[in-house]
C-alpha cells in the first residue's frame, strides 16, 4: 500500500505496524521519536500495535538538543 | 514616542515594510526579548535583534567565550576568549545598536531563578544546548504565559517552533520529557556547521520580530525543519496534546523541574554549558 513518510511517497507491506516502519526506515534512536500519523500524536505504547492504513502521512520527530 | 531623525534613518527598512511600518517598528522598540544562551543559536539572534531595535533584550549565560565557540558563536571575536559571553554579547548588541537596553544574566537558569527572570519579558528565544534547559524554559513560559520559540540543532539538521499561550501545543506536548543521559547526542559529541545555527537562529530572531509586530504567521502548532544536506525546508504540522503534563487543562506539572544533565555534557561550573 502507498502511504507517506516525511513528505515521501512509499510502498510498504498492508497493515505494516510503526514499531516494523521505525526499524525499516532505520530511524535513528527509534525509542525516542515522536511519531505522528494524520497530524495525531502516537504514543510510543502503541507502536507495536498500531497499524498504518493506505494513504496516511506519517511524520518523525526528532530530539535535536544543540544549539550552543 | 517620536522617532528621532537617526531612528527614521537607521530603521526605514523596516517602517518601510507595508507589515512592519511605523506602529510595527515602535512595537519592537517597546518590546522585550530573553535569549537563553550566548551561543550559536544566540549570537544571530542577538545581533539581528539588537539590529532591528527591539528595546531590551535580557540574555543570560554562565559561560565564558572558549576559542572553540567561535567557529559558530559570531556575537563574539577572538578578542574576547575568556570574557563571560553576556559581556562579550552585550558589548557588541550596544556597539550595533545603542538604542538597546541590553540586561545580562551570567548564572545558571535553574528552577529557582528562571520564573522571575522570564516573566520580564514578552517572548524568550531558547538557544540552549541541552534537554534539562529546553524543558526548563518550556515549562517556565507555559507557567508564566510568556510565548517562545524553541530550536534545536544536530550536524546538518535544525528544527524550530513557537509556543504562544493558549494558540498552539508546546514542546513537552511534542517531545514529552527530556531523553535520558547521553541518549540523543548533542553537537559537542556530533558536530555542527557554524552556518547551520546562523540558518536556525535567524530564523528564530524572524518569529520574535514576527510576534512582537503582529505581522504574518507564527510556528505556532508546526515544527519547521531544515536538513542542510538536502536543502530541505519542512513545515511539519503539530497536534496539542490534551493529556500534556504541563500546557494541558489538568497539569501535573505546576512548578519549574531541575533534570539532570548528561554525565557527558556537565561542566559544573554551568549546567547550560556544553
Amino acid at each position: 500500500m502507498k502511504i507517506t513518510v516525511s513528505g515521501e511517497a512509499a510502498t510498504v507491506q498492508d497493515g505494516i505496524t510503526v514499531a516494523k516502519l521505525i526499524a525499516e526506515r532505520d530511524v535513528e534512536n527509534p525509542q525516542y521519536v515522536t511519531v505522528t500519523i494524520n497530524d495525531d500524536f502516537i504514543h510510543s505504547d502503541d507502536f507495536e500495535t498500531k497499524t498504518l492504513s493506505e494513504g496516511d502521512q506519517v511524520e518523525f520527530l526528532y530530539f535535536m538538543g544543540g544549539g550552543r | 514616542m517620536a522617532f528621532t531623525n537617526d531612528q527614521l534613518e537607521r530603521y526605514s527598512r523596516h517602517i518601510i515594510l507595508k507589515e512592519i511600518g511605523v506602529k510595527g517598528q515602535k512595537r519592537l522598540l517597546n518590546g522585550s526579548v530573553l535569549i537563553v544562551g550566548a551561543g550559536g543559536l544566540g549570537s544571530p539572534v542577538a545581533a539581528y535583534l539588537a539590529a532591528a531595535g527591539v528595546g531590551k533584550i535580557g540574555i543570560v549565560d554562565a559561560d565564558n567565550v572558549d576559542l572553540s565557540n567561535l567557529q559558530r558563536q559570531i556575537i563574539h571575536t577572538t578578542d574576547d576568549v575568556g570574557k563571560p559571553k553576556v559581556v562579550s554579547a552585550a558589548e557588541t548588541m550596544r556597539a550595533i545598536n545603542p538604542d538597546v537596553e541590553v540586561k545580562t544574566y551570567h548564572e545558571y537558569l535553574y528552577s529557582g531563578n528562571v520564573m522571575d527572570i522570564v516573566k520580564d519579558y514578552d517572548f524568550v528565544i531558547d538557544g540552549t544546548d541541552n534537554f534539562p534547559a529546553k524543558f526548563l524554559i518550556n515549562d517556565a513560559c507555559v507557567l508564566t504565559k510568556t510565548a517562545f520559540c524553541h530550536a534545536g540543532v544536530i550536524r546538518f539538521q535544525g528544527q524550530l517552533m513557537t509556543y504562544v499561550p493558549g494558540e498552539g501545543p508546546c514542546y513537552r506536548c511534542v517531545f514529552k520529557d527530556p531523553p535520558p543521559k547521553g541518549a540523543v547526542p548533542t553537537c559537542r559529541e556530533a558536530g555542527v556547521i557554524g552556518a547551520m545555527v546562523g540558518v536556525i537562529g535567524s530564523l528564530q530572531a524572524m518569529e520574535a520580530v514576527k510576534y512582537l509586530t503582529g505581522a504574518g504567521e507564527l510556528l505556532t502548532g508546526s515544527l519547521l525543519t531544515y536538513d542542510a544536506l538536502t536543502n530541505q525546508f519542512r513545515k511539519i504540522k503539530l497536534p496539542k496534546d490534551p493529556d500534556c503534563a504541563v500546557c494541558s487543562d489538568h497539569p501535573t506539572i505546576t512548578e519549574p523541574i531541575d533534570y539532570e544533565q548528561a554525565a557527558c555534557d556537565f561542566d559544573p561550573k554551568n549546567p547550560l554549558s556544553e
